[in-house]
């Protein structure tokens, strides 16, 4: 097996992936090298050929291949390596300053050593079958990316008649997409009793289109032989189960399923790494480093975001801790602190601090609520906010010097009522 | 002189037929099979387990009692031969009730009377669980069969096997629907099909769900299939806890019930319920919420704990046979029709059966003086396609050096490689199921909603047809309508 030896490897070519590896770069680190599974790099951008992107890292309303080729130039015009259409299959702890990567390419196995490795591997999205949606396996169910890919990489029309089981921002731009492409969108499902996507999405992708968008409602059952016939949609109570004698059944050739994202970490789960049953990922420290020492973690494959400025931004985020992690031959072992999570508070990344650099908490609370305070009551942080909703992230900084300072042992965030 | 036998029907039972008669000179052998690819009816909706032959009545049921030992024997050889992907976990029939208790009792007898080997009845709670670590702890016996085993899918055991027949000679037609059998001065002459007659001395009824009409075709009336849908559970190979062996609930007369295994893959999978539907209903293979409730409460009950639901990534129902008046395989010859044969009525255990069927149908024809000479150069061989996630570091090492696209990753979930998805293109599969079930891309967590394109993308380069005419299965299931330009009129559109 062909040996490299590198001191940055970034698994994952999508935003995070180009963010970190150029950032690494910028920051004077000359052995880096990136490993993408596809021919082309950045991830699901390419596909994304609708705006929205860059708002926040290049302060430009941008398409998804326009941000792509931004971040891809960056590191095309560094010394990283790149490595496309290979696909990272294990990786093992060696020592602190060295960690395992074994890769295939086409040109055979890689063996990638390197002192640090920053995972940015992604997300996959739910399929039908883990949101129990009963019935017969017809062609026509697909996932909102399978979609998306299938339409605007391949240049293939799914079907004529959509309905979309989910209101996450991917499943309404793909209402619109289908829409403006001639396809019927007979509607767009939500479970939950409100949306999830982002307001200027409802807005440009429903309500431009006259797609109805059914609050509280469940695909229970596909039905069709060979091909989609129709499905059959119920509307739920309060515990989300269908209620009887609400069954509508509506005429569709396709189903198109935006239901939420899973991180993939394979990687990191079977090199060991400590699991966030709440994310569906590793706990990290706010360098963004995962238990395994100098194995990072960003971007999606960390947590779902909102944009991808967020996954950029965190990319870099690993790139900067591991560019520390080398320099300081490891991080030095301290007291830790473990970022507890308080009232109303679903998930949060990191899960634990170390107290020697910058902090961003990204946060998501388990419900909608009204007029609150955010609260970190040990680090006297507080951020009066008008909504929480569990479909926008909460992103908090914190400055080191208050985690150090603070005498406590844990970190607790919470979302309490303002008085 | 040449005899030429039709058999209907591409399920484990006519592509094992077809493998025992490929054996023999001066055969001419048409496996006739109305999907386009092997092993898609009754044969899908299987367990994959090779059962170990306790289960069955001697006195009931003494035709399904004498094929399933015979049949676990021979699979044993079989995947060996045909390297099909197995295991022999061994099953543990568990009791909670002195009724259950009374049931493993007399499924030991059956075990003795259909020399089923080392069958024993465990009465301490502590040897079971060491067996099985994730057994309910109120299971109070067990009753142990070590020669119960499974292989990863029944449809690619049918790919495997028909593969070999052909090898040696068998034609197979797929996409051909049998519409009428002649029958001349009460002797079988030839089989109508869509694509044409194919003139035949003897017809083998294999046909499944539909042998039933296939056998009146023939001019036989004596059995109905009734269509017996059961439903199905897999979880990610990710998710915990599974178990070591393959766990039964005592049975009941009319199913075994709900059976707890980790596939050969690695995933746990639980099911099948048992639902008669009416007759018509042959093709439906719809999941309901409450069959699979009811799978998940009573495998619930064989186990200490289930894998947390999130974990699951599939469910699926299949449609078994269940033929009327008895619950019985329906293997014989017939003085009425000289020439037919019925391999019918395959309930389970017809999968763990079918291997001893065919043995036992060369028994029929050469019972009726069909001369069976063996060849000299029968090839009882077949390679599985060198699977990537199989191989060691080293064999994936020569493995890409030899072909490159061994080292290009498509489905991720399950690491196959293009070189094996053009492996099974240049053994027959036309449809993304036809990849699944040779290589297993798609079977994954993401059930391919990674893959599917990029697998579609090599089918279409392969077969030379437009993206979007690949199909999952048949007719019908096309992947898309058009470019994607079609519903707006675009002028440069074509198909």
């Amino acid at each position: 097996m062909k040996r490299v030896d590198l001191d940055i490897l970034v698994v994952g070519g999508g935003a995070t992936g180009l963010a970190a590896a150029a950032k690494a770069w910028e920051l004077g680190i000359e052995k880096v090298a990136l490993l993408d599974e596809k021919p082309i790099v950045g991830g699901v951008l390419p596909q994304c050929i609708h705006t929205g992107f860059g708002l926040h890292y290049f302060g430009e309303d941008l398409t998804g291949p326009e941000f792509s080729y931004r971040l891809e130039k960056k590191v095309l015009n560094s010394g990283v390596e790149i490595y496309r259409e290979a696909y990272g299959m294990e990786l093992r702890y060696v020592k602190v300053d060295e960690k395992v990567v074994v890769a295939s390419t086409s040109k055979g196995l890689r063996e990638f050593h390197s002192k640090c490795v920053i995972i940015a591997t992604g997300a996959r999205e739910r399929q039908r079958h883990e949101i129990g949606i009963v019935g017969s396996r017809p062609v026509g169910v697909y996932t909102a990316g399978e979609v998306q890919t299938l339409m605007d990489l391949y240049g293939v029309m799914p079907g004529r008649e959509v309905v979309i089981v989910g209101s996450g921002d991917i499943g309404l731009i793909m209402a619109r997409r289908f829409a403006m492409q001639g396809a019927e969108v007979k509607c767009v499902i939500e479970i939950l009793p409100y949306p999830s996507g982002l307001a200027r999405n409802i807005q440009q992708c429903l309500i431009d289109f006259n797609i109805p968008l059914y609050l509280s409602h469940r695909v229970v059952r596909v039905r069709g032989g060979r091909r989609v016939k129709c499905v059959e949609v119920y509307e739920v109570d309060r515990n989300l189960n269908p209620i009887p004698g609400t069954k509508k059944i509506i005429k569709c050739d396709t189903l198109v399923i935006s239901a939420g994202l899973i991180p993939r970490i394979d990687l990191l789960r079977e090199a060991g790494a400590v699991l966030d049953p709440s994310t569906k990922s590793v706990v990290v420290n706010e360098f963004l480093e995962s238990t395994i020492p100098g194995v990072f973690v960003a971007g999606n494959a960390l947590l779902i975001n909102d944009l991808v400025d967020y996954v950029a931004e965190q990319g870099e985020k690993a790139a900067e801790g591991a560019v520390k992690f080398i320099e300081g031959d490891g991080f030095p072992a301290g007291e830790i602190k473990e970022v507890v999570r308080g009232r109303n508070i679903r998930l949060v990344v990191p899960q634990r601090l170390t107290g020697l650099g910058e902090v961003t908490l990204y946060s998501r609370v388990g419900r909608h609520e009204d007029n609150v305070v955010v609260k970190i009551s040990e680090l006297n942080f507080e951020r009066t906010m008008f909504r929480v909703k569990p479909s926008t992230m909460l992103r908090v900084k914190v400055e080191s010097s208050r985690v150090k300072e603070s005498a406590s042992s844990k970190v607790t965030i919470s979302v309490e009522p303002k008085r | 002189m040449t005899v030429r036998i039709a058999v209907i029907g591409g399920g484990i039972v006519g592509a094992c037929i077809s493998r025992v008669l490929s054996r023999y000179e001066d055969l001419e052998i048409h496996l006739i099979e109305r999907e386009v690819d092997v092993g898609w009816g009754s044969t899908k909706a299987n367990t994959s387990l090779i059962h170990a032959g306790y289960d069955d009545d001697p006195d009931k049921y003494p035709v399904r009692a004498s094929f399933c030992a015979w049949g676990n024997r021979l699979w044993r050889r079989w995947v060996d031969e045909l390297e099909i992907r197995s295991n022999w976990p061994g099953d543990l029939v568990l009791a909670y009730t002195d009724e259950d208790i009374e049931m493993l009792k007399t499924l030991l007898r059956r075990a003795e009377r259909n020399h089923v080997p080392e069958v024993h009845i465990l009465w301490n709670r502590e040897e079971i669980r060491r067996l099985e670590p994730n057994v309910n702890p109120e299971v109070r016996a067990a009753l142990y069969a070590p020669s119960g085993g499974q292989v990863w899918h029944p449809v690619s055991a049918t790919i495997a096997v028909v593969e070999n027949a052909v090898e040696n000679g068998v034609r197979l037609h797929l996409e051909t629907e049998v519409r009428g059998i002649e029958v001349r001065n009460g002797e079988i002459s030839a089989v109508d099909t869509n694509r044409g007659r194919i003139e035949v001395d003897w017809v083998i009824n294999a046909a499944g769900l539909y042998a039933d009409e296939i056998s009146q075709m023939a001019g036989i009336d004596e059995f109905k299939i009734v269509p017996r849908r059961g439903e199905y559970y897999i979880f990610s190979r990710d998710a915990y806890p599974k178990v070591r062996r393959i766990l039964f609930p005592a049975p009941k007369p009319w199913t075994k019930g709900v059976v707890v295994t980790t596939t050969v893959d690695g995933h746990l999978m639980i099911g099948p319920n048992a639902e008669d539907l009416p007759e018509e209903e042959k093709e439906m293979r719809e999941t309901t919420v409450e069959g699979l409730e009811y799978v998940w409460n009573e495998a619930s009950k064989l186990v200490e704990k289930l894998p947390p639901r999130r974990g699951i990534i599939r469910s699926f129902a299949g449609m078994r046979i269940e033929p009327k008046p008895k619950p019985d395989f329906i293997v014989k010859a017939y003085d009425e029709v000289l020439g037919f044969i019925n391999a019918a009525g395959m309930r389970s255990p017809g999968f763990t059966s079918a291997p001893a069927i065919a043995e036992y149908i060369a028994k029929l024809l050469r019972d009726r003086d069909v001369k069976l000479v063996r060849k000299e150069k029968w090839n009882p061989f077949r390679r599985d396609i060198r699977s990537f996630r199989e191989a060691g570091w080293n064999e994936r090492e020569r493995l890409i050096e030899n072909n490159s696209l061994y080292g290009r990753i498509i489905c991720q979930c399950e690491l196959v490689t293009e070189a094996e998805i053009l492996e099974a293109i240049r053994r027959g599969a036309t449809t993304l199921d036809g990849v699944k079930f040779r290589t297993r891309a798609m079977s994954g967590d993401c059930q391919g909603s990674f893959c599917l394109h990029r697998i579609a993308e090599i089918l279409s380069r392969e077969l030379n047809i437009p993206l979007w005419k690949v199909r999952k299965s048949g007719a019908g299931s096309e992947i898309g309508v058009g470019n994607v330009a079609i519903l707006v009129g675009d002028e440069n559109e074509e198909s």
